[in-house]
């Protein structure tokens, strides 16, 4: 026997058995019974669109700061620097400090 | 019988998303024939089919609101029957799992019958409609909608992808795949004794 021979057999038997549609004595009823009664809350569901929703709140917040970060104008002064940026900002509270102590 | 005048579906529809869950009950009546023909197709047991449809209509009640009406209900409404179906074959994936490890002597014995027929008799196609029946059971959930879409109910590739939501090279592929692994499987039962 051929395999394709028993594979077309075997689809067209499968084609000739059409699926009964009865249905179940009362099934109508049974569905909106259930339908009436009150529905389980859907965590999972509830859980997803929140998630969707934060997901959603943080792209605009992201493409809102690339817009500003964008669109603001370079500073006048911009220091090209890194290190000396950090120390800068390392030694300002000292710096506040001594201000401070001189003061006194 | 007197009826009352016959609303159509979509007043229907408007009805029940304005809180008159009984104008639900006509649809229920009109289309649950069409969802027990096609939950048959996919579970054995009629207890599962009732589950299945009910499941159908539950959701279908849950998620009325999103049916735009752009498509007759009654498309909508397959879509999410053929999706339940699907969810349900993966559900129960580790039965067929089981089941796969032992194709069976009665799925010999329906083999053996189906060779040992006249071709055209009644039992000779009694016998196959046993055999692809359990063939069908052994092959994976995604094989096995896609076999019962495009190569029982004959629906086109376009269709198929409509109803699953798989593209349509998905669908292809996944048409590829199946008739792969219901050939292996038919390799499997008749390898020793007819080919």
């Amino acid at each position: 026997m051929n395999l394709n021979d028993l594979h077309k057999e075997l689809i067209a038997a499968a084609r000739s058995q059409l699926p009964g549609d009865r249905v179940p004595h009362t099934f109508e009823k049974r569905v909106m019974a259930l339908l009436r009664e009150p529905l389980a809350p859907d965590y999972r569901e509830w859980w997803a669109r929140g998630l969707w929703r934060a997901a959603l709140a943080c792209l605009a917040f992201m493409l809102l700061l690339g817009t500003l970060v964008l669109a603001t104008p370079p500073r006048n002064s911009p220091s090209n620097d890194l290190s000396q940026d950090f120390e800068n900002t390392m030694l300002a509270s000292m710096n506040q400090d001594t201000d401070s102590t001189s003061t006194w | 019988m007197m009826h009352p005048i016959e609303r159509t579906e979509a007043e229907l529809i408007a009805a029940v998303l304005e809180g008159d869950a009984a104008s639900f009950e006509p649809l229920v009546e009109k289309y649950s024939p069409r969802l027990f023909a096609t939950a048959r197709r996919y579970a054995r047991r009629e207890s599962e089919v009732e589950d299945i449809v009910q499941e159908v209509w539950l959701k279908s009640f849950q998620k009325l609101g999103s049916f735009r009406g752009d498509a007759p209900f009654e498309h909508w409404l397959m879509r999410l029957a053929v999706r339940t179906c699907y969810d349900f074959l993966r559900n129960h994936r580790r039965n067929r799992e089981d089941a796969f490890s032992e194709l069976g002597e009665s799925t010999e014995e329906w083999l053996d019958r189906l060779v040992s027929q006249p071709a055209g008799g009644d039992e000779r196609a009694d016998a196959a409609r046993q055999l692809i029946a359990r063939v069908l059971e052994k092959l994976s959930p995604p094989a096995r909608l896609v076999v019962t879409l495009l190569e029982i109910e004959d629906r086109s590739l376009k269709e198929i992808s409509k109803l699953t939501g798989w593209s349509v090279p998905l669908v292809k592929v996944r048409a590829f795949r199946a008739r792969r692994e219901m050939r292996e499987i038919l390799a499997r039962i008749a390898k020793d004794k007819y080919l």
